[in-house]
């Protein structure tokens, strides 16, 4: 091949590598949204359909009769107030314990600190299960068993791990020397927190905010062996729902309703940061 | 503008002393620059007289004032940063703009000292930029307009340039020494780079282990270097060891007189204070290599007791590597326990007895 021959290949073979590469990503994509997307369209199909029989490929009836079935079911309506009110109680209690620990942890030295931060850990390092059977126990002699506190206490063990670790490296991530230098400028300790460190935290104190609240709000086991059957939280009904009358519409309906406030939280929390700040604020 | 005033400062950081015993006096409108190694504890100064470190003994003293245990935010002083510690979520306005905002001045008046410091520091019109589309020069700037914008009495420097290229870090100190003759403002500037010192500073104080080694001119310090610490650590010197006999400090094939009593001692000989002399027999010292450096030849000898020498010689004296010369001394010092205690007048001090 001659030399101009050579060059007019260059650009165009690579030009075919780069449409390749193109179409591996796309196809990866593809198959993946395949996976992720696949039951998520299902089940929105579900919750919309009044009729459809096998062998359709799409229903028959579209409507919104297990909307008000479900919407006008008084242990819904219930479970959604119980399952609101213990995710907003736990997050606003764990923040209260947590965010001044997490910043204690970052930025204060104390005998034992380094044992008491594993601990965290050590709540994950064991099957939970076990954990919660045990604690099961001790509930059971204080009278905690069936009883909303006692779910709201056990909840508040499993968000600990959330509101102290991702806090704490967020903490520490910030530049010491920013608030310095902020001290230099004339701003008293508390006014450096307000006005230095707490933005530059911002981002991942809501990331573990609203981990902590979905998890929470979503949390299946713990709520059932503590909880049941006096405290209901929608999860709980779900399953109780899929156990008893199975009708695949109330499921879908109720699922469709649960992705509501982890959709809601998460608008709300990307208003304000964005992905790149996010993974900063994680040490990403 | 203002005088400081360091008594006895100590800080100890668990069992290891950073800064031992220190006393210093700065003039108003003066530029010092505390110079020495990494770990002598000249940041530690630099901090404590910012307040971010407590002294563990001693007191500093700002035109007379005892701000010793006075926290940073009320002191008058002012720092800049090696890492710039600018705030990455303001722009480069509200960077310069926080103190002025905390001390609750009218709008007008912050955006004109804002713009005003960003114009000194060669920034106009960049006060809407982020802090990360700056280049790192530009953002050390903003890091010194922010500390300028306040007008602290003194402002402290550690080693602000340091993570720059020679050429930026150069220019800028120029301008730092620009700014602060027209402002007129007292400064600390910590490096560790004598260049740097010697280039802006009116004083440069030596440090090493947390002692201060020598407080003078850079002219001085280069001249009459009081500690053997500051005559290797300032410039290029050859130092070697030797002993004083009968008045005479005899090494590396050159006899010296010096009227010290007997006992080991160390010279010191900068490179450009040797001469050399051409000879052909077996005496003196090996050429070993030559660079000509186009203003002047960077001559190595070894001689017969196998010391290496760092000689500097005119550009063009037909120097290279494998002849054979006679050293002598233009002028010289001799050290002893550290401390300097033999320097004769500046004159051509011819060997006692040419070997």
């Amino acid at each position: 091949m001659s030399m101009p021959a050579l060059r007019r290949a260059g650009p165009a073979s690579l030009g075919l590598s780069r449409l390749r590469a193109n179409g591996a990503g796309i196809t990866i994509a593809a198959l993946l949204s395949l996976f992720i997307l696949t039951p998520l369209v299902n089940v929105a199909i579900w919750a919309f359909t009044e009729i459809w029989r096998y062998p359709a490929v799409i229903p028959q009836k579209f409507g919104f009769r297990f909307w008000g079935d479900v919407l006008s079911r008084g242990d819904v309506h219930l479970a959604m107030t119980t399952s609101l009110s213990l995710a907003a109680i736990v997050t606003a209690l764990s923040a209260l314990i947590c965010l001044p620990a997490s910043y204690a942890f970052a930025r204060m030295d104390f005998p034992g600190r380094n044992l008491f931060f594993m601990s965290f850990l050590t709540v994950y390092a064991f099957p939970k299960f076990g954990l919660y059977i045990t604690i099961a126990t001790i509930f059971l002699g204080l009278g905690l068993i069936g009883n909303f506190w006692g779910v709201v206490l056990i909840q508040l063990v499993s968000t600990l791990m959330f509101m102290v670790w991702i806090p704490v490296s967020a903490f520490q991530n910030v530049d010491r020397r920013q608030e310095e230098a902020a001290r230099d400028a004339g701003a008293s300790p508390l006014r450096v927190f307000w006005s230095i460190t707490l933005p530059q935290v911002l981002p991942a104190i809501s990331a573990a905010v609203l981990l902590t609240f979905v998890n929470t709000f979503y949390e299946t086991e713990v709520a059932w062996l503590i909880g049941a059957p006096e405290v209901r939280t929608v999860p709980l009904l779900m399953v109780r729902f899929i156990n008893s009358e199975l009708v695949v519409q109330y499921g879908a309906v109720l699922s469709l309703l649960l992705w509501v406030p982890s959709f809601v939280l998460l608008m709300l929390v990307r208003r304000f940061l964005g992905a790149q700040a996010l993974g900063r604020a994680l040490g990403a | 503008m203002a005088t400081l005033e360091i008594k006895n400062l100590s800080r100890l950081f668990g069992n290891t002393c950073a800064v031992d015993d220190l006393s210093l006096t700065i003039g108003d409108g003066e530029l010092v620059c505390l110079l020495g190694p990494s770990g002598s504890g000249k940041s530690t100064v630099l901090r404590m007289i910012g307040g971010f470190e407590e002294p563990t003994a001693g007191a500093i003293l700002i035109d007379g004032q005892d701000v010793t245990r006075v926290p940073p935010e009320r002191r008058p002083t002012g720092m800049v940063f090696q890492s710039h510690a600018l705030w990455t979520h303001m722009n480069v306005f509200a960077n310069v703009a926080f103190g002025l905002k905390l001390r609750r001045l009218p709008k007008d008046e912050i955006r004109r000292r804002v713009n005003g410091s960003l114009a000194t520091v060669g920034l106009e019109g960049y006060g809407e930029r982020k802090t990360s589309q700056l280049s790192g020069g530009q953002q050390q700037r903003v890091a010194l307009a922010r500390s300028l914008v306040l007008e602290p009495k003194i402002l402290l420097l550690d080693e602000p340039f340091a993570s720059l290229d020679q050429h930026l870090r150069e220019r800028l100190r120029e301008e730092v020494r620009e700014i602060q003759r027209r402002v007129g403002i007292t400064m600390i500037f910590v490096t560790h780079g004598q260049d740097e010192a010697l280039a802006i500073a009116d004083r440069i104080a030596v440090m090493r282990d947390g002692r201060l080694e020598q407080l003078s001119r850079p002219d001085r310090l280069y001249r009459q270097p009081q500690t053997e610490f500051v005559a290797g650590f300032v410039g290029q010197m050859n130092l070697l060891q030797g002993a004083i006999r009968s008045n005479v400090m005899s090494v590396a094939g050159i006899d010296l007189p010096v009227a010290l009593a007997d006992g080991p001692a160390t010279l010191a000989l900068r490179p450009e204070d040797i001469a050399l002399e051409k000879r052909g027999d077996d005496g003196g010292a090996d050429v070993m290599r030559v660079t000509d450096f186009g203003t002047h030849l960077s001559i190595e000898v070894r001689t017969r007791c196998r010391q290496r020498l760092k000689i500097m010689a005119p550009p063009g004296t037909g120097w290279s590597a494998g002849m054979r010369a006679t050293l002598s001394a233009r002028k010289f010092s001799v050290y002893r326990d550290g401390k300097l205690c033999f320097m004769p007048q500046p004159c051509d001090v011819r060997p006692a007895a040419a070997a």
